[in-house]
This record gives C-alpha cells, structure tokens and sequence, in this order.
C-alpha cells in the first residue's frame, strides 16, 4: 500500500470505527432487539429474554395510544411542515426586499431563537401560553378573542406545540431560502418586466421555480424534524391532555425508558423510520414529476 | 406619497412586527426573571419588575445549586467540540485528498447511514453502556459526539477546495502525512474548523433526549435536563423558572452572536451546496 493510502486509512480510522461501534451496530442490535421480548426482566437478567418474531409489531398495532402517537405525529406534520415553511418563505422574501432596511439585525434576530435551548424556551412558552396570565391570551383579548386553554385543551396543545416549534425554527429555513433568493439572477425578472409580468407573476414565474430545489431541500429537513418532536411534549404537557401532544419518540421514550420495555421501543424507532424514509421518497418523487 | 415610499413603508413595518414578535418571548423570559415570586402570575401580565431582584438567581444558584449542572453543560460541550473537531477533520480531510482503496464507496455508505434517525439506536447503545458501566458518566453522554457523518461532509466539502500542488510540495519538502495535515492543511481549513466547532458546541449544549437517557444522577446532569426537572417541581413558580431560562440560553445566545459568521456559513454549506 502506498503511503498515502496507509494515511487515508489512519485519518478516517478512528471517526470510522466511532461510527461502526456507536452507531451501525446499535442500529442492527435495534433490529435485532425489536424482535425480541427485551424487558425489565431481561435488564436484570438476560436468560429471561426471548424472541418474539413480530410479536412486538403486532402488538403495537393493537395498542391504542400508539395509533394516537402516529396520528397526532402526522397532524403534527400536516400541519406544522406548511407553517413552518410559508413562515420562512415569507421572512425571507420580505428581508431580500431591496426596500428593507437594517436587513442583518432583523436576520440576526429572527435567527436568534434557532440556537436557544429547546428546553428553556418550551418552559418560557409554557408560560407565555398561561390561560389567565399568559401574554399571549391577552394579546389575543386585546383583539376581543376568548381566552384559549391551550396547553389544557386537547384540541388546542398540539396546535401550541406547532406555534412553538414555528417560532423556534423559521430562521434556519429562512436563511437557507434568503440565500437562494441571492442567487436568482436579475436578468430572469429583466426579462419577465420586459414581457409585462406583474411582481405576483415575477414570484410565481420567476421566484419560485428558482427556488424549487431549496424548497425541496427544506421540506425534507422540515418534515424530519417534526417527526422528531420529543423535548416540547416532554417539557410542555407531559403528552396530554388526552394523550393528544403523545408523539411517536414520546412514545417510545415512554416504552424504553420509563417502563423498560426496550424491545418494544425499538419496534417504535423502526416504525418511526420507515415512516420518515417514506415521507422523504414521496417529496422527491412529488418534486421529480412537477419539475418533469 | 409615491408608490415605492408606500411599498418601502410595508415591507419594513412587517420586517419590525416580526422582529418584535420573535424577540419578544426572550424579552419576557429576561424581564420576569428579575421579578419577585408570584409577580407574573397577575392579570394583566406585567411587562417590567417592579423592583427589580436577583433573588431568583440567587436561588439557582445557592439552594438549587445549579452551578453544577453548569458545569456540566459547558464540560461535555467542550469535550464534544474537541472530539468531533479533531476525529471529523482528519477523517473529512483523508475523504477529500488522500487516495485509498475504498474509499468512495466508504463514504456512499456514510452518507446513506444520514437517513437512520439516530434515535434508533438509543435502546442497544444504552445498554451497550450500562454494561461498560458508563451510564451516568461523562464518557457515556459524549459517545454519540465523537464524530458525526455531519461533520465529515462538512470538512470534506470545505478540504477539497485546498490545492493539490500545495500538498504535493511538502510531499517532496518529505513531510509526514500527518505533518502536512497539521501543517500545511489546517490554517487553509481554518474557517471550516470554527463552523464545525461552533455548530457541534451549540449543538450538545442544546441536547436533551440522549442526556435524559444517560444521565440520571443529579450531579451528573446538564442545564436542560435540571430546567426540565426543576420545572416539574416548581409549575407555579414562572420567575424562577425564567431566571433558569436565561441561566442557559445566555451562553448559547452569547456564542452566537459573537460567533454568528462561522455559524451561518456551515449551515448554508451544509445546507446549500447538499
């Protein structure tokens, strides 16, 4: 072997074998595990533990808060993926404006609450979301809105879980989509003022297509992160009220580790990645055939 | 007033309405943290203390005794950022230059583990380490940071743009490999090493599921975790759990604005050029 190959193999060695140890294997030991009974029993001792096939699937299909995780993930999605990205579009298109004025302190400021501590700004929220003292209430009674019980009423946690994920994570998107606005060349909408097209048909012709890639690229990381949503339920409502802010990691948490049953928890972190592997297939594909 | 004045007018009156609404909730946490107990809890919601009092913090810091979690939060922070600096650079700079069997395929399946959400390998990685005996201890809640697929792209992406000549000059000066990488590559790859430690130090401050999972013992645990916690025993008590708040997104927020290039930069390299 020549001598920069042995170095090749010496550099990527140690980050390589990080990566075998900590992580390719405990992905196949979770394979493995969610076919197996692994409890508590099998904690302590691992004679107890047997396998069970599909037996741990199975019985999540017939547990009835684990569909109620996958629905309120996915209600999650459905709508938190559109708000989130329709809140950074918006940001991004109005800081690109040649009009706006102080343009890196607003970016700076709305890019604040991204590197903050999910956990301390959920304990924040939690408050400013208080039915009689929160700020938020009372803005909205200053528009003459009843107070909501949000983080009390089923059918509203969810929706507060998403207007805090919203605020805490528009200004990555925003960003990524401010710099591919940059990059749109000034001839495109040249040329589109010369053919009399209106700044809402420049955003629809000329703006959008250009941005199509990113959009893609930002929906990918959008919807994962969503289905990742752990910290916020954990902190905020403890997955009720009514089981309705349990989502799928929540879930599993709950499984894993606070009633040891690891095998089932691995049999959730499957499902969950299958439905994430999906949901990414289908965007590309979607993004494929409109491009098409 | 012209069209244009009217435009101008629009589109800075939304910029500074979103401004507002988005600074405003770490404007509140600030304000109510200096507020006496039970100050917050009155309608209409102040917006400024009183008089304004440390006693919150005073109490984090003296009964609670959340230095300790501090601590902790800054020290596996800390040996994250050097860890995933020192692996994911040599590894990131050998991926992008240095020719070895295997080597492109290696780094297909790299990139092809990014789709496994990590939380899937809590379970077996908790107990690989429960029978290392090293859960609670700073060993076990630094696994998952020793380098990061992340990382390695960013490096390599970055790496690539150094000149082969370059390289090849020391080669022949008979420099070591790994002198030519301390050397010679390292002050080119300077600005990528900042982004990288800045975005991984931010990155494991931020953390809670995996210390949740490792990291039971009080004295073991980070800021996140003690503020989840603390804010479990004291639902009422909105002005301590806001001075809580700032005690730990300060240093983050802090680290941002003084270091928000490199930030940015990483993340439009790693997100742009995808």
């Amino acid at each position: 072997m020549s001598r920069t190959a042995l170095a090749g193999w010496l550099f990527v060695a140690p980050a390589v074998l990080a990566i075998a140890v900590f992580f390719a294997i405990p992905v196949v030991g979770a394979l493995a595990m969610s076919f197996t009974d692994f409890d508590i029993y099998a904690l302590a001792d691992l004679k107890n533990l047997r396998f069970v096939g599909l037996g741990n699937y199975e019985t999540l299909l017939s547990t009835p808060l684990f569909w109620r995780a996958l629905a309120n993930t996915l209600i999650l999605v459905v709508i938190g993926v559109p708000l989130s990205i329709g809140a950074s579009l918006g940001a991004a298109l109005l800081l690109h404006s040649k009009l706006a004025r102080w343009r890196s302190f607003h970016r700076t400021a709305m890019f604040a609450p991204v590197v903050t501590t999910l956990v301390a700004v959920a304990v924040v929220w939690r408050y400013l979301l208080h039915t009689r003292y929160g700020l938020v209430n009372y803005g909205l009674g200053q528009l003459g809105v009843d107070p909501v019980d949000w983080l009390g009423d089923p059918a509203w946690a969810m929706p507060a879980i998403v207007l805090l994920s919203v605020w805490k994570n528009f200004g990555y998107n925003m960003l990524i989509l401010l710099a591919g606005l940059q990059a749109v060349p000034e001839d495109l909408y040249e040329a589109a003022r010369i053919d009399g097209a209106s700044r809402w048909q420049q955003f629809l012709v000329v703006t959008l297509p250009s941005l199509a890639p990113l959009i893609l690229l930002v929906a990918i990381l959008t919807v994962a992160a969503y289905f990742q949503l752990f910290a916020e339920p954990y902190v905020m409502t403890q997955g009720g009220p009514a089981q309705r802010t349990v989502t799928v990691l929540y879930f599993m948490y709950e499984e894993g580790f606070r009633w040891w049953s690891l095998g089932s928890a691995c049999a959730v972190a499957f499902v969950l990645f299958v439905f994430m592997f999906v949901f990414t297939l289908v965007q590309l594909r979607v993004s494929r055939r409109t491009a098409a | 007033m012209k069209p244009d004045a009217l435009r101008a007018a629009a589109v800075n009156t939304a910029l500074v309405v979103v401004t507002t609404l988005t600074l405003f909730p770490l404007f509140w946490m600030a304000s109510v943290s200096f507020m006496a107990p039970g100050e917050a809890s009155h309608f209409p919601p102040p917006l400024f203390p009183a008089s304004p009092t440390l006693a919150n913090y005073r109490e984090l810091l003296g009964a609670e005794g959340i230095l300790r979690q501090g601590f902790n939060s800054l020290w596996l922070a800390l040996a994250a950022t050097a860890m995933s600096v020192t692996f994911n650079v040599a590894a990131g700079y050998a991926f992008a230059k240095l020719r070895f069997p295997g080597r492109e395929q290696l780094f297909r399946t790299l990139l092809g583990a990014l789709v496994i959400p990590a939380q899937v390998t809590m379970m077996p990685l908790f107990l690989m380490l429960k029978s290392m005996g090293l859960v609670n201890t700073y060993t076990g809640a630094l696994v998952p940071w020793i380098t990061g697929v992340f990382g390695i792209f960013l490096v390599r992406q970055y790496a690539q743009s150094v000149p082969d000549e370059l390289i090849e000059a020391a080669r022949i000066d008979g420099a070591s490999e790994l002198r030519i990488l301390l050397e010679v590559v390292l002050p080119v790859i300077r600005p990528i090493l900042a982004t990288l430690a800045v975005l991984t130090f931010l990155a494991s401050w931020n953390d809670f599921m995996w210390p949740l999972i490792v990291l039971s013992d009080r004295d073991m645990q980070t800021l996140p975790l003690a503020l989840a916690s603390l804010s479990r025993e004291h639902v009422q008590d909105a002005e301590l759990m806001m001075a809580g708040s700032v005690l730990t997104v300060t240093p983050v927020l802090a680290v941002f604005l003084v270091l928000q290039r490199h930030y940015m930069q990483g993340l439009l390299a790693g997100g742009v050029k995808q």
